[in-house]
């Protein structure tokens, strides 16, 4: 095809107005300004979990099980009962992972106390390094997820956690986990269990963000991650953790 | 209350997540690995009273080989998608490593060394065959019918060369396997730098009990005489291999009870419970202390050759149960007891599933047809000679 | 040296096999390894966003008080005011979504109230629990009590 100058230099300037006035129409229209989309590298999430505040309602291990789907007789998070009599191993139980809260107390004259747990979502985690292919993974802003499509089922992963959060999903046979609801906090929701526990035991924390209480709460409060000795640099911090938790 | 759970587990913990499948694996591959030693031991070692069972060792080693990813493939939740683990490596994974590690001792050591030894009666069989046996040896010499005794004496130059290259990649294609383990700082049952080392010298045992069986059962079918002088070096060499694969479970035994860690009495409660069959009186009394007194009758005494050949055989089956059973141990035992240490579970062996004992059964009878085909197809023994050409 | 290649030329072939099988494995590994691979570490990029897209159940409580503001108002003033609603009210984005078509049902006041606040050993002494059947004398909790704000 022959184009003279002369020919290019017309179709060059209506491609020109063309673009200039889509750009105008879509600011007039309202595109989603780039300031509000989520991004990644300015989070690093994490969660505080008060020791005194939990009641074992078992609220927070039902609303994740809603929210995520989770199959029954898994638990991408649960709750532990603890009855510690003074020199002896604690007694624990955590009632189909306290889905339907707790029965009574049995003794009166026990320390006894609640300790929600779910995934750590260690920032060195064990699990992620164990995986053959990259089929889970920390993502950028600290989460601990798993890639449903990539997942062969080996379990490695689950064997390499050293706090029991991971699980085989039984449908899909791939591994499943607490994502720490990775699609709500993205959009600006807290985490499901963080919405419906009652008595603000769990609270999502965003480490990077420098206006969150976890800063203040981190250097006010004696706090402790679980298994500190396995250095997975877990991003659960409990407040008030008592020596006998497992 | 969780039929099969006593005290407190976590919640995820109360069904086992690598079963008979996964300890039948390191059993398979720990055979490989020791028939290959065995190997080794004429080609690199020299010692030429075990030349008898050399091709023999080589195709066993290939036999149980070829066996080895399938019970991986059938554990996974995701079979079709294990060759992610080609394509991506995760390169802190010690299992990204299994397929490299595998194809690796496949194609450049074990088919590399059989083709060499073979190389000879497979130009000799692709002339004197018919039909599409001639098809398949010719397939076998690769477009070469070059036996002169100049290309004989590369190809035993090769020979040992691979077979060097060789010893350590049979550590390295078993010994990861006990990395595997060994480096899981989770599981206090698992996790010690001894297991890689601990594996590799039972897989060393379990091999070369293997290949003495086979080479009994095969000279029995094919009704040619045993070579005593290989059978006894065999035996011995058995011998030495288990009391070093002892002392260090010994070890590993002895440090746990000694440092008592915050594991150990919810392990030590175990072994006494769930494990005491598998581990006291299957791993330990009968596949290693007995065998081992067999064994160490024969260097103290002199028994007559009917006795020895007896005693080889009893002693070499007792260790190849009880070296699976002590993948058993590892595999099974580290799932049973809870990481809280509060608690065990149960483990169920199921039947006709896909990870269950029929698979299992299946899949350790596989290697040895194998093995059959494969002693049809490349005969080890010329013409009722148990040495080679 | 002609003499060796001739007698060592055999080698050259299970050379090549390798060589082939290596290539053919390349080729097929450009195919299959998904292009987003590797973006952010060795994981598949795509997966933040499969995972981010997941569809939501719990609407979160600022949704609710959109519409239902004097409920938040007395809900706020009392004892409850840090409690969310879907805490007792279950998982409403499907009612947020489309009010009128998904209704959502009462909560069962039988059960509910005492999972929090029957008395137990093991629940932080300063959390106001009591024996229920004692407490109510078979009376619902709702009879005394306005769930929103509960205070006597």
């Amino acid at each position: 095809m022959d184009l003279s100058r002369r020919d290019l230099f017309k179709i060059g300037g209506k491609l020109l107005v063309l673009a200039s006035a889509g750009a105008t129409l879509e600011e007039i229209i309202g595109a989603a300004p780039p300031s509000q989309a989520y991004r990644m590298a300015d989070h690093w999430w994490g969660m505080i979990i008060d020791i005194d505040k939990c009641i074992g309602c078992g609220n927070c291990v039902r609303a994740c099980s809603q929210e995520n789907h989770v199959p029954a007789g898994y638990f991408r998070t649960w709750v532990e009962r603890y009855q510690v009599e003074e020199g002896k191993q604690p007694q624990v139980d955590s009632p189909n992972g306290a889905m339907d809260g707790f029965p009574p107390s049995k003794r009166e004259d026990l320390k006894s106390f609640f300790v929600p747990k779910l995934c750590n979502q260690c920032a060195s985690s064990p699990c992620v390094q164990v995986c053959p292919v990259g089929a889970t993974f920390v993502s950028p802003d600290g989460v601990v997820l798993v890639d449903e499509t990539y997942c062969l089922g080996c379990r490695y992963c689950i064997q390499a956690c050293p706090y029991g959060c991971r699980y085989l999903h039984p449908e899909k046979h791939t591994v499943d986990k607490c994502t720490l609801c990775y699609h709500r906090i993205t959009k600006g929701l807290t985490t499901a269990c963080c919405e419906s526990c009652p008595t603000g035991a769990r609270q999502l924390v965003d480490f990077k963000n420098p206006k969150d209480p976890v800063h203040e709460f981190l250097r006010n409060n004696k706090v402790e991650v679980l298994k500190p000795y396995m250095a997975t640099q877990a991003k659960v911090y409990y407040k008030d953790l008592d020596g006998a938790v497992r | 209350m969780i039929p099969g759970v006593d005290g407190f587990i976590y919640p995820n913990e109360v069904e086992l997540q690598w079963g008979l499948l996964i300890v039948l694996y390191p059993y398979i591959t720990g055979l490989v690995a020791g028939a290959f030693i065995l190997a080794s031991l004429e080609r690199v070692f020299k010692v030429q009273a075990v030349r008898p069972t050399y091709r023999l060792a080589l195709l066993t080693a290939l036999a149980f080989l070829l066996v080895a990813p399938l019970p991986l493939q059938l554990h996974l939740g995701h079979p079709e998608r294990s060759l992610e683990m080609y394509f991506t490596p995760h390169r802190s994974s010690a299992m990204a490593m299994f397929g490299f590690v595998y194809l690796w001792y496949l194609m450049v050591v074990l088919l590399l060394e059989i083709w060499l030894e073979y190389r000879a009666d497979i130009v000799h069989l692709a002339r004197t065959t018919a039909g599409w046996r001639r098809l398949v040896y010719k397939l076998l010499t690769l477009g070469s019918e070059n036996v002169s005794p100049e290309a004989r004496q590369i190809d035993d130059k090769m020979s040992y060369v691979v077979t060097v290259i060789g010893i350590p990649s049979a550590f390295l294609l078993h010994g990861y396997v006990g990395f595997i383990f060994g480096s899981i700082k989770a599981n206090p049952w698992w996790s010690t730098p001894l297991m890689p080392i601990v594996f590799l010298f039972s897989a060393m045992v379990s091999g070369i009990a293997a290949v003495l069986v086979l080479y009994m059962a095969f000279m029995k079918v094919e009704k040619m005489p045993i070579d005593m002088s290989c059978l006894d070096t065999i035996a011995k060499y058995l011998f030495y291999t288990f009391v070093i694969d002892f002392s260090l479970e010994m070890l590993d035994l002895l440090h746990r009870t000694y440092e008592a860690d915050e594991s150990f009495h919810s392990l030590d409660f175990m072994v006494h419970t769930r494990l005491w069959g598998s581990q006291v009186i299957l791993q330990i009394c009968v596949g290693t202390l007995l065998p081992l007194a067999i064994l160490a009758a024969n260097q103290l005494w002199r028994f007559s050759e009917l006795r020895r050949k007896a005693m080889y055989l009893v002693a070499s089956l007792l260790t190849m149960v009880g070296i699976f059973a002590m993948r058993w141990n590892v595999v099974i035992g580290g799932q049973l007891f809870s990481k809280s240490f509060l608690g065990y579970t149960t483990y169920k062996v199921e039947f006709a599933a896909r990870e269950g004992l029929l698979s299992a059964i299946g899949l350790m009878a596989l290697p040895f047809i194998i093995v059959v085909v494969l002693v049809k197809l490349l005969p080890p023994w010329a013409e009722g000679k148990a040495s080679e050409v | 040296m002609g003499r060796l290649f001739q007698n060592a030329g055999h080698l050259i072939r299970p050379a090549l096999v390798l060589l082939a099988g290596f290539g053919v494995f390349l080729v097929i590994r450009a195919v299959v390894v998904p292009k987003d691979f590797g973006e952010y570490g060795h994981y598949r990029a795509g997966a933040l966003d499969m995972i981010s897209a997941r569809p939501i159940s719990y609407a979160g409580h600022s949704q609710c008080v959109l519409c239902h503001d004097q409920e938040a108002k007395v809900h706020g003033g009392g004892k409850h005011a840090n409690v969310a609603c879907e805490a007792c009210h279950g998982p409403l984005a499907k009612h947020t979504d489309d009010p009128t078509a998904n209704v959502p049902k009462l909560p069962d006041v039988a059960n509910l109230c005492r999972r929090c606040h029957e008395k137990d050993a093991a629940k932080p002494k300063g959390f106001p629990q009591v024996d229920t059947v004692a407490h109510s004398q078979g009376m619902l909790c709702n009879n005394c009590h306005q769930p929103h704000n509960p205070q006597l």
